[in-house]
């Protein structure tokens, strides 16, 4: 009960924190997609040629040149406090921060929705699953392969398959939609197996198993292109992890007791090495999902990453702000998911021991 | 043991060996490629469109494919002195001058394209060319008949009156064996253009064009530029790039690291936060945006990187750094009352090198890649030509589905080649330099 009382209260700060973090990150995606005022001035000229536009009525056209100049500048000043363009750039951009935090943010430029709404917000609620669906298998191929092989070949230290794996650790500087690429030309174009990229053969198979089957063989090059590029450097690093812990003191003494094997891996080995290995895992989750964008792109994945990409391409402001907003909360849900790992892990969190704080 | 004597272990590794002959040719490549083809030229050759590359086949692959069994013909020039001329004088002022275009086919697979490009000059009445196809067999067919203007070109594979005759396309109607039409023949081919000048002064001087399918060491791209050139420059791009973000990133992560572990209380928890920030801050989209709403130029994105990576250090440092403040030359230093920035900069910088010496080599191929990843979203910078932006040519072309292999392989390889170098260099250094993982 004290331990669940101090991971809740842990969990409170680290997210309200979190929070804080999300805002001040959003905020600063606002500032750089406002250009320091730029996108003011386009609105401002969308909204003088919009009141052009709707002052073409021949009533209009009848009356003096001075008097439509003065209606035109009305109507103009008028749609500008609307839109809060006469306020300060500090004031609007709270504005914006607001909006932006809960993604209202009205409607895109030029991209719409499978549904045909061009509302960002149900534009991204529909690219998100997808999303998620791909890269949370992904990662969590990518963490359970790489703990499991790690643990075996720290087992089994200086075997061929150990120094085969430490040799190939620099195969993972290349990031996975490199190996994307190479992994679409060999299986999609040389050998004809799997599907260029996608997210359903077209069109789509009638019958749900058939459907879900069709998703999973589109899915299978881009979670190998995530894994070829970090599972080589993850085994390497966390076997070293293991073999550095398993060489303490604690363990020795351990083995001199005559516990068995598995329970000094268990209990002595494996239970400290979580922290450092969450925290690796944080940064290598943070590269997953950054790199998902152009992963996503390569494969033509209908996901968050693609859309950003899309939105690039037609220069949609709105949606590239939304997408950029959601892959913070992404980043920020991956780092306070881990904190929880690392607060029921470590029990120097559980415990409330002196220097109870990340690493 | 001095960085210089740990330097020299590296010696003792194989793959490491391996990694400085990778890294020692790049960086040849890439004096070569700055010296051979100065900066602006390179931007001119890859900037300037089809006019340079006038007489390079589209798409073609490189030479070398043909050791490996391909029979791609590789383009032909003919021009100048390379063609027998005869003139006669058909008098008042007429002038017949004709050429012929002789040469050896001997490949396996068709031409690309064919044209001929002409210079004429004249005052009032434009040449006629009447052009003649002769087979190795003896075959003869006419090609067609033009007026000639003063610089002029006749696209004879694009010809809809000679393809509808040859009931193909002319770059193959012409080199096929009639007796197995989806061969070619092989022999002496000759093309006869016979000129009629109608002034005392006119001149012409065409130029026959068959354009293969292998060009160069590197292939062409969908533009006729000549890859080589992209994946020369691609490595001093690269490689500046790759270090100086490394250099930056790395140096600032590095004395942020210090000084928090040196002040400890607010400044380190204001680094706390900050390291924080910068994990969740979405910063590809961010570079993303700067790219689009902003400029395009890598120096300028380079600059924006190393900003936003300022704001948080990773925390690797910062046990070590903690561990190094306790240590009793430090608190000799305090007692001889040595300032916090000599401290830091001085004593606990410096002892730490060694630590900070893998981890920048390391970083090295993740800002190669970087680049390369921001060319792929069409985010390249506007200029010059990089790896990244050969690939995704490349990928936006179709070249995956096309089977034009080559024009992603060559970038993939050097820019693999790039990682591989820094990154095996990286983790050998980190066994040396790292205690704990020497026993390992």
């Amino acid at each position: 009960m004290e331990n669940l009382k101090r991971i809740a209260s842990y969990f409170g700060v680290r997210s309200s924190l979190l929070l804080i973090t999300v805002v001040v990150a959003v905020y600063l995606v606002i500032l750089i997609a406002n250009m320091g005022g730029h996108m003011d001035k386009i609105r401002e000229s969308q909204i003088r040629e919009q009141v052009g536009l709707a002052l073409q009525s021949p009533e209009f056209q009848q009356m003096p040149e001075a008097q439509r100049r003065q209606i035109y500048e009305q109507m103009v000043e008028v749609r500008r406090r609307e839109e809060g363009l006469d306020k300060p750039f500090f004031q609007r951009s709270l504005k914006y921060l607001v909006n932006g935090i809960t993604l209202n943010l009205g409607r895109s430029q030029r991209i719409t929705s499978d549904t045909g709404s061009n509302q960002v917000r149900l534009i991204l609620v529909e690219r998100l699953p997808h999303t998620l669906l791909l890269w949370g298998t992904a990662q969590l191929l990518l963490f359970f392969i790489s703990v499991f092989l790690a643990l075996y070949l720290s087992r089994h230290y200086g075997s061929a398959l150990d120094r085969i794996v430490v040799a190939l650790a620099p195969t993972s500087a290349p990031p996975a939609w490199f190996y994307g690429i190479i992994l679409i030309l060999i299986f999609s174009s040389l050998l004809g197996l799997l599907p260029y990229g996608g997210f359903v053969d077209a069109p789509p198979p009638p019958t749900m198993l058939a459907y879900a089957l069709s998703v999973l063989k589109h899915m299978v090059l881009p979670v190998l292109s995530v894994l070829t590029g970090g599972i080589f450097v993850s085994i390497y690093n966390w076997r070293t992890f293991f073999l550095i812990y398993s060489s303490e003191d604690y363990v020795e003494m351990a083995r001199a007791k005559g516990l068995p094997p598995r329970t000094i891996e268990r209990r002595y080995v494996l239970r400290p090495t979580i922290p450092p290995i969450l925290t690796s895992f944080t940064l290598m989750l943070i590269t997953v999902w950054m790199g998902g964008i152009i992963t996503e792109t390569v494969f033509s994945w209908p996901g968050l990453g693609r859309l950003l990409y899309q939105a690039v391409e037609n220069a949609d402001t709105p949606v590239m702000v939304g997408s950029s907003v959601v892959y913070g909360y992404l980043l920020a849900m991956s780092v306070l998911f881990l904190d929880l790992a690392y607060a029921v892990f470590d029990p120097r969190v559980r415990l409330g021991a002196a220097g109870g704080r990340r690493l | 043991m001095t960085l210089w004597m740990r330097l020299r272990e590296v010696r003792r590794y194989p793959s490491a060996l391996a990694s400085l002959f990778i890294i020692g040719a790049l960086v040849l490549m890439a004096v070569y490629a700055v010296i051979r083809i100065p900066y602006a030229e390179a931007i001119r050759l890859w900037r300037a469109g089809e006019v340079i590359w006038l007489e390079n086949p589209r798409n073609a692959a490189p030479k070398w494919i043909n050791w490996f069994g391909a029979s791609q013909p590789e383009t032909i020039i003919l021009a100048g002195d390379k063609v027998r001329k005869e003139s006669e004088s058909l008098g008042s002022g007429v002038r017949r001058e004709t050429f012929y275009f002789s040469f050896d086919f001997l490949y396996g697979n068709f031409p690309s394209e064919l044209a001929m490009f002409f210079s004429a000059t004249y005052t009032k009445t434009p040449p006629q060319v009447n052009l003649l196809w002769r087979t190795p067999d003896g075959r003869e067919i006419a090609v067609g008949s033009r007026t000639i203007k003063a610089s002029d070109r006749y696209i004879i594979s694009g010809d809809p009156v000679l393809q509808k005759r040859l009931g193909r396309s002319p770059e193959e109607g012409l080199f096929a064996n009639p007796q197995a039409p989806e061969k070619t023949l092989k022999g002496r081919y000759t093309l006869v253009l016979e000129a009629y000048l109608f002034e005392e002064s006119a001149k012409i001087e065409p130029k026959l064009v068959v354009y293969g399918r292998v060009h160069g060491w590197a292939g062409t791209d969908h533009l006729r530029r000549d890859l080589a050139v992209a994946l020369l420059w691609g490595a001093p791009i690269a490689m500046i790039f790759g270090i100086a973000a490394a250099v930056g990133i790395s140096l600032a992560h590095f004395v942020i690291s210090a000084i928090g572990a040196w002040f400890g209380g607010v400044v380190d928890l204001l680094i706390d936060r900050l390291t924080e920030l910068r994990m969740i801050l979405p910063l590809l989209p961010i570079l993303i945006m700067v790219g689009v709403l902003w400029t395009r130029s890598i120096w300028v994105l380079l600059l924006v990187l190393i900003v936003f990576n300022l704001i948080g250090g990773v925390k690797t440092y910062r046990a070590m750094f903690l561990q190094a403040r306790e240590a009793p030359y430090i608190e000799a230093a305090r007692a001889y009352g040595a300032g916090n920035f000599r401290i830091v900069f001085r004593y606990l910088i410096p002892r730490m090198i060694p630590v900070l010496i893998p981890a920048f080599v390391l970083a090295i191929p993740n800002y190669v890649f970087l680049e390369a990843s921001l060319a792929i979203l069409g985010l390249g910078d506007p200029l010059l030509p990089t790896w990244g932006k050969v690939i995704y040519d490349a990928y936006s072309q179709g070249a995956l589905y096309k089977g034009l292999y080559y024009w992603i392989l060559e970038p993939a390889a050097l820019l693999m080649l790039t990682g591989l170098g820094f990154s095996m260099l990286g983790f050998t250094l980190d066994r040396i330099f790292n205690p704990r993982l020497r026993t390992l």
